[in-house]
């Protein structure tokens, strides 16, 4: 039992952790007819939050509970890997991205976040006003503007064999690398 | 049916797509305890994410530097996985434990696809996560990351309030 725990205390490997993810798309579906999508949460919580009278968010989000209940439990899930089943090692990260991130001014790599970045003392500086603040926007807005996310459109519309999802899902890679390689320089230069 | 209303049905009719991205096709209602099981399905879900360190901002520097197989493993096998599920479902017309039919929704090539979707893209490089590691990120105690939360939901808000203003 011991041994099994330290076993799960190490990072998990790829071919373990994405068949669990890919699993998640038939267990929605038989367990209710739910198709597998997580920004969509983002839409219920305006929806019951703010609608403001928007037709976008005019719609019964109750029905949709089950999504909010859903990553309200990823939430969870993430304090009790944290919490029970933590790696007490520092995370390992490939050397060249290191190297990479070092000339951009990143130099701690013990945690799953860099600590230059996501810290409270960071929220009103430039830092927390691109990472956080313009970060969260882009996720928010972008996601909805393309009617997914990586689990709504590569995960779930992939799996249906959607050509729509597909063309999602090399427009979210191409974002992510023109802000890698094109933007970041002069984001963390300015930041600096 | 009045003016309001035929105004508010031909922008609903503009601000595709209202209907859900994620859709619920159950027939029937869930009930409190019936939630119970999405609840633990995303506990699981949240720790795989969390153990496996996909919510991990370095992870996904490695994946868009090319310094690392590990994200593009998971997400194509969890994809591998996905379709092999999603074609045994079709072929074998297995029923949910509703005993009801599997639905299936075919995704509409939309503009917004490729434009958000790259907007999308810029967002998941500067915060290290999309929305699931979001949550998980919090629950790991990087609490800063409720600020993220809030401005997605923001971000989610201007685009409700302006889809209609938009290409798609």
């Amino acid at each position: 039992m011991e041994q099994l725990i330290e076993t799960i205390k190490q990072p998990w490997p790829w071919y373990v952790a994405g068949p669990l993810i890919g699993l998640t798309v038939p267990l929605l579906l038989l367990l209710g007819n739910k198709s597998f999508g997580i920004s969509s949460s983002l839409r219920h919580i305006c929806a019951a939050c703010v609608p403001a009278k928007i037709p976008f968010f005019t719609y019964n989000w109750r029905k949709e509970t089950w999504n909010l209940v859903f990553v309200v439990g990823i939430l969870i899930g993430g304090f009790i890997a944290t919490t029970f089943f933590a790696n007490p090692e520092a995370i390992t990260v490939a050397a060249s991205t290191q190297e990479d991130l070092r000339a951009l001014g990143i130099t701690n790599f013990t945690q799953l976040l860099p600590q230059e970045i996501f810290t409270w003392d960071n929220l009103f500086t430039g830092k927390g006003l691109v990472f956080f603040v313009l970060g969260g926007l882009l996720i928010g807005f972008g996601t909805r503007y393309a009617g997914g996310c990586t689990s709504g459109h590569a995960i779930m519309g992939l799996s249906n064999l959607q050509w729509p999802s597909l063309i999602a899902t090399i427009s979210f890679m191409a974002g992510g690398f023109t802000m890698t390689h094109l933007l970041m320089p002069y984001i963390m230069a300015w930041v600096q | 049916m009045n003016r309001e209303q035929i105004m508010i049905k031909e922008r609903v009719k503009t601000a595709q797509p209202v209907v859900c991205d994620a859709p619920n096709e159950q027939k029937y209602g869930d009930s409190p305890q019936g939630l119970i099981k999405y609840l633990i399905v995303g506990i699981v879900f949240g720790i795989v994410f969390t153990k496996a360190e996909i919510i991990s901002w370095f992870r996904i520097q490695e994946m868009f530097r090319l310094q690392s197989f590990f994200m593009y493993g998971v997400i194509g096998s969890a994809i591998l996985v996905g379709i092999l599920s999603v074609q045994l479902i079709k072929r074998f017309n297995i029923k949910t434990i509703q005993g009801e039919k599997v639905v299936l929704h075919d995704k509409e090539f939309r503009k917004g696809q490729i434009i958000g979707g790259f907007i999308f893209g810029l967002g998941w490089a500067i915060t290290g996560a999309c929305p699931g590691p979001i949550f998980a990120q919090i629950g790991s105690g990087f609490s800063v990351v409720l600020v993220t939360l809030l401005s997605a939901i923001a971000g989610t808000w201007l685009y409700g309030k302006f889809s209609h203003k938009l290409p798609n």
